[in-house]
């Protein structure tokens, strides 16, 4: 078990090294970890206070030396939020990206390690997933189930895995056939060994990189369902910040350092996960297939 | 040879109907067990005691639920979707009244991404290796990456508020009333209410098409009648045209339809930003004001069209490409 996870990383690794790309997203995402993490030290404000000045609150403040970005309508500042929502925006799209790994990957094992039967019923369900759209399916679960960020996680997680499972079904097709599964049978490994030992370390860098795409889209979905009104109210995110500047009249008012900050933060993040999921030419050769 | 080719069309026909199938039926168990009571899901308080029965009858809400089922399918094939709380009237015509503009905004996107699309697959490909090139992949990756909404509100932020140019949401003016839907589509007053949303839209569309016309025209630039044309001394223009761009075009024209599907769902976001009377805005209305009947009916016409247009792009693909093995995609 040590050695395939020592496989595994030593791959991921030696993936970075080689690509330009791949080592900006990871660097990327190393710099919102630190941000996450180190929140509360690098926020100058606490995101839901109301800032004040003796008896007068800050409303509407341009940016300035005591608020970098300025203030909302009701006073925060812009600054602290905009830190603080690295927070769930890393904790949707990688908790979402994990579900779908993990769903992803043992449908596609399933389905193209024992084929037939098996494999044409997971696949029609594949195909209904990939039939019913996205955000909107998003939007109604949330909206009905109730706003909260694990509800939009689950959301996401029921229709994200399809396309990885599609992507590792076709690999663990040609894995299948290589001579050292056939040496594992004919020494009478079990199925479940074959496919988990033998197959599975073949296939875990590729559901890495359908992972880390699975991260982008999870965040920008987040970000649309929190912007439409649909979000966790508890939690600042980059999508609620959106949310509140757009039903503030924020854009009327031309208050560019409100809404600018958390689109362009969105956006790096995404881009971060395309970045390392283009290492299998995701991006540069898209299929047909849709969001 | 035709015969074959029926027969991928009906098995195809087949699947798409089992899909739809299985979809409505996840929608009717979504709705059902959501928390609290179907009959507060689907009868509004408001109603009076009469319309409460009609609607009992009408889905059989006092019944088992496998009959409720029965009924939900049977309603479903007659196009009867209800009715909206919020608007006291069926989903059908509450649907149909904004469906045109859904359709005005999404096939002008399409149109704009589309041959924007194209014409920078083809440059980019023209320029590949050069500097010019890698900087056109980074913007197109930052047009994907971005939020929708987010460029949506930039662009009103400058083009509607700052300068004046655009008017900031809607069809038309506030109190407008057009006598046809002809007469709405002539005056100038709509097209300029289109053009912010429809130019949001077609960025978030464009990077499909154009990355899928460089890729293709990579492929097909080393196939051996456009090295022929080469050799044969043509100039850049005529073999990167003629030559190479036409046949890299075909699966953009497939991927067009999935497009559509792709628009289908942006929409909702888009038509929310720019306040634009369309099925994704009144998706999101029918869930925020706990309209379930609405959500419903607009949720399965979106699925619908996804659907369906999957169904012609897989049609299209085997029909344009005959190298194509009818049993998948490639």
């Amino acid at each position: 078990m040590l050695k395939i996870l020592k496989n595994v990383f030593g791959q991921t690794y030696k993936f970075l090294r080689n690509d330009k790309f791949a080592m900006t997203g990871a660097i990327i995402y190393l710099i919102f970890f630190i941000i996450a993490i180190l929140a509360p030290y690098l926020a100058p404000f606490d995101p839901h206070e109301m800032q004040r000045e003796g008896a007068n609150f800050m409303f509407n403040k341009p940016p300035g030396d005591e608020f970098i970005l300025g203030t909302t309508n009701m006073g925060r500042d812009i600054f602290s939020q905009l830190i603080y929502g690295t927070r769930p925006a890393l904790m949707v799209g990688f908790s979402a990206a994990f579900f779908v790994m993990i769903a992803g990957t043992l449908v596609g094992l399933i389905s193209g390690y024992y084929g037939g039967r098996t494999d044409s019923i997971l696949m029609r369900i594949t195909d209904v997933a990939f039939g019913i759209p996205f955000t909107p399916f998003v939007i109604v679960l949330v909206g009905f189930l109730g706003p909260s960020i694990w509800n939009i996680v689950v959301a996401m997680a029921i229709l994200l895995w399809r396309d990885t499972a599609r992507v590792i079904r076709s690999q663990v097709l040609t894995v299948r056939e290589r001579s050292f599964v056939e040496a594992a049978r004919v020494s009478g490994a079990s199925d479940l060994r074959i496919m988990f030992v033998y197959i599975a370390p073949n296939i875990l860098p590729l559901s890495f990189l359908y992972g880390s795409l699975a991260v982008g889209w999870a965040i920008l979905t987040e970000a649309a369902v929190s912007f439409l009104g649909f979000g966790d109210p508890q939690v600042i995110s980059w999508g609620y910040m959106l949310n509140d500047a757009y039903v503030s009249q924020a854009l009327s008012r031309g208050a560019y350092h409100w809404f600018v900050p958390p689109g362009i933060f969105i956006m790096l993040a995404v881009m971060a996960g395309f970045y390392i999921g283009r290492g299998s030419e995701e991006i540069l050769h898209p299929q047909l297939k849709d969001y | 040879m035709l015969n074959i080719r029926w027969k991928y069309v009906l098995k195809r026909t087949g699947q798409m109907i089992l899909t739809m199938w299985i979809i409505s039926t996840i929608l009717f168990f979504i709705f059902r067990l959501m928390p609290g009571n179907p009959l507060v899901a689907y009868i509004d308080p408001t109603f009076t005691e009469e319309q409460q029965q009609i609607l009992m009858q009408q889905f059989g809400l006092d019944k088992p639920l496998w009959m409720q089922y029965l009924i939900y399918i049977k309603n479903l094939f007659r196009g009867n979707l209800g009715e909206s709380f919020f608007f006291k009237d069926s989903v059908l015509n509450v649907i149909m009244k904004v469906l045109p503009n859904t359709i005005y905004l999404m096939l002008s996107a399409l149109i704009i991404a589309y041959s924007v699309g194209v014409i920078g697959g083809i440059f980019l490909a023209w320029k590949r290796g050069e500097k010019v090139e890698t900087f056109g992949i980074i913007v197109t990756l930052f047009t994907r990456a971005a939020p929708q909404f987010w460029v949506g509100m930039i662009l009103l932020a400058v083009f509607s508020f700052q300068l004046d140019i655009f008017p900031s949401g809607g069809v038309s003016t506030a109190g407008t009333v057009y006598a046809t839907e002809m007469q709405k589509l002539l005056s100038l007053n709509f097209y300029k209410h289109l053009f912010l949303p429809a130019l949001t839209l077609s960025i978030y569309l464009l990077g499909l098409p154009l990355l899928l016309m460089r890729s293709n025209m990579l492929d097909v630039m080393h196939e051996s009648y456009v090295e022929m044309a080469k050799m044969r001394g043509l100039s850049k223009t005529r073999v990167m045209f003629k030559y190479a761009a036409r046949n890299a075009f075909l699966p953009v024209i497939t991927a067009m339809a999935v497009g559509i599907g792709y628009a289908m769902g942006g929409n909702v976001v888009i038509e929310t930003v720019f306040s634009w009377p369309g099925l994704g805005r009144l998706l999101v209305k029918a869930v925020s004001t706990s309209d379930y009947p609405l959500a419903q009916g607009a949720f399965i016409l979106i699925a619908g069209v996804m659907v369906f247009m999957n169904f012609v792009a897989d049609i299209l693909y085997s029909l344009l490409d005959p190298r194509v093995n009818i049993e998948g995609r490639k």
